[in-house]
């Protein structure tokens, strides 16, 4: 009991240095923007220069003026209030923004760990199943190493120009057709995961390799346990040994590499969305670096990491909910 | 003597297998590339906007790119680029996390939970981004630049691996013996503990250079670093971005160029890593 609050105090703590991290970003940021907003809306709404001033502090939560710590209480205080202030470059308040990217990104991620972790699985499954075929361990190693060495963002990159450009297989870029409707209907979601389809692949194709070796190796030390032995004794089928006996002991220590596989995925998705055109958090996270648009670029740094402790959590419920011997 | 027999041996085990030496020679190969290839293959500057794209031919290994320039010497200058990042990032890396995690391990106590707190924390950022948004602030101009800011972000799990490494073996006879006999601090790190991490280190040391190229192309992909156009990452970013050679067909050697030769060095780095541990940990040989 006593760990698991000690477990959320330390989320609680990288969060905080999340806020501290995003803060140095806004301050860093070159060039007196407030001013220049300023006097932009005292042009646009015909006020007085300070009316005007204080709109600008308000919209990026970040007043000049006064101390540093009373700048950094001022930006916790709006951050409670949900005022991740407004983009500066897209002028529309970066909680929208996060709004609308944030479940492209989570659908993104979520459905190809799902099927790389599964694909994975199987496959180091059943290879080490049927070790003794040589072959097939050494062409699945060779195909793992291959699937580790290259970068999910080349595979996107190769993806585009065979299947996109080349073939005209799949669309080249974007998460749904422009001429459906956004909403609960057919074509739009057919036109959805139209368009996921080589995002995912780049995903799946680059971590699958990992999920098989450690399936490999997971499994093989399941194989040498003795319970396998009698099971194999008591004549009981090899699917049956695979999945009930092997599979589901094999797949425990796996888990908590799901929530590492899901980090990795949500920071190369700054790559593979830039790369696609993608409208989840990792384009926006790309376009507000390359344009220094920085309250965007806070916004969504401190919800990628939030995201990141949130999986981390999830991944220990589900380790503890299937190895109920582990106490965490 | 002793030393040559081990080095012998090792070197046997390591031509057995023949991931690693399959590996090791393509290493051998890129770092010839990167050191004396610039030496060997000049870079023409000459734009020839009629001989763009050209195919593979003998005049031109890998064809040309899209102003008509050899594309090959282009791969052959970058490479030093790409091995400086890796390699400059590697030893950084390695060097934090061998103090830190030393530092650690020894203390003990409240100084290594502070420190392990600060890991941690670092572990939960998201690396690609983190190393975006700082590559971004702070204007980098050459690799070494580069690759000491990828090291300040690719430290963290290492340095943790060394302190649990340090944990295990300080209470061991070995190390007490040495209490004993009054040794200093300096001989139980240098003499005792480090020559023990030193296959753990060595291959952490690949995996971190391994991703470094990862987020150092990813990161000149995207345009945020504008380092030499020569460097692999820019030539993908030029190719793809700027240029649009991905929609020419016959563009596709001057595209394809830089990321085989990214995919056979990562290719290369994996085997070689796996052929070390199999070097130092006999358990895991014919694995």
């Amino acid at each position: 009991m006593k760990k698991k609050y000690k477990k959320y105090f330390s989320s609680a703590i990288t969060i905080f240095v999340a806020i501290i991290i995003s803060f140095y970003l806004v301050r860093s940021m070159p060039g007196d923007f407030i001013h220049l907003r300023a006097t932009e809306i005292q042009l646009q709404q015909s006020l007085t220069y300070e009316t005007a001033y204080n709109i600008a502090k308000r919209q990026y939560n970040y007043d000049p003026s006064v101390p540093i710590y009373k700048q950094f209480i001022g930006y916790v205080g709006g951050l409670a209030h949900g005022n991740l202030g407004q983009s500066v470059i897209l002028r529309i308040p970066v909680t929208d923004i996060i709004r609308k990217a944030l479940p492209w990104t989570i659908f993104l991620c979520s459905v190809s760990l799902f099927i790389s972790f599964l694909l994975g699985s199987i496959i180091g499954l059943f290879v080490s199943f049927r070790s003794r075929i040589r072959w097939l361990d050494s062409t699945v190693s060779f195909a793992a190493a291959l699937s580790q060495s290259i970068p999910d963002f080349i595979i996107a990159l190769l993806l585009i120009v065979i299947l996109a450009i080349n073939i005209q297989l799949f669309p080249l870029r974007g998460a749904y057709d422009v001429d459906t409707v956004p909403g609960f209907n057919i074509p739009f979601i057919l036109g959805v995961l139209y368009h996921a389809v080589l995002p995912v692949m780049s995903y799946v194709i680059s971590t699958i390799g990992a999920w098989t070796l450690t399936m490999k190796a997971s499994a093989s030390t399941v194989l040498s346990e003795d319970y396998i032995n009698v099971a194999k004794a008591k004549g009981l089928r090899d699917k049956r040994i695979l999945s009930k006996y092997i599979g589901k002991n094999a797949v425990i220590p796996l888990v908590p590499g799901l929530a590492i596989s899901f980090a990795m995925m949500l920071s190369s998705s700054l790559f593979i969305e830039n790369i696609f055109s993608y409208p989840g958090i990792g384009y926006f996270f790309g376009f507000s670096i390359g344009n220094r648009d920085f309250t965007l670029l806070q916004g969504i740094l401190l919800i990628s990491i939030v995201m990141i402790v949130i999986s981390n959590h999830v991944a220990d419920k589900v380790h503890e909910w299937l190895d109920p011997r582990i106490d965490l | 003597m002793k030393l040559i027999d081990s080095l012998t041996s090792r070197y046997k085990i390591l031509t057995h297998n023949n991931r690693a030496f399959f590996g090791f020679l393509i290493l051998i190969l890129y770092f010839l590339m990167a050191t004396i290839g610039p030496h060997l293959v000049s870079l023409d500057n000459i734009i020839d906007y009629a001989g763009r794209y050209q195919g593979i031919s003998l005049q031109h290994w890998l064809g040309t790119d899209y102003a008509g320039r050899d594309t090959f010497s282009q791969i052959v200058h970058g490479s030093t680029d790409v091995m400086l990042i890796a390699f400059s990032t590697a030893f950084f890396a390695t060097f934090m996390a061998i103090i830190i995690g030393i530092f650690s391990g020894l203390k003990g106590g409240r100084i290594d939970a502070f420190i392990m707190k600060i890991v941690d924390i670092l572990l939960t950022l998201p690396q690609f981004p983190i190393m975006a948004i700082f590559a971004g602030i702070f204007t980098i101009k050459d690799s070494i630049t580069f690759g000491i800011l990828l090291a300040c972000f690719s430290w963290a799990p290492l340095s943790r691996g060394i302190r649990s490494q340090v944990l295990s073996i300080k209470n061991k006879e070995f190390i007490e013996v040495c209490h004993i006999m009054n040794m200093s601090t300096f001989h139980i790190i240098f003499k005792e503990l480090l020559p023990n991490m030193i296959p753990f280190i060595s291959i952490n040391f690949i995996h971190i250079a391994k991703n470094a190229i990862i987020a150092s192309v990813g990161i000149m992909l995207l345009g945020i670093v504008p380092l030499s156009v020569t460097n692999w990452g820019m030539m993908i970013n030029i190719a793809t971005k700027q240029v649009g050679a991905i929609y020419v067909p016959h563009a596709l050697p001057y595209l394809l160029s830089p990321i085989f030769f990214i995919v056979v060095f990562q290719f290369a780095l994996i085997n070689f890593a796996s052929g070390v541990e199999e070097l130092f940990d006999p358990r895991s040989r014919g694995r």
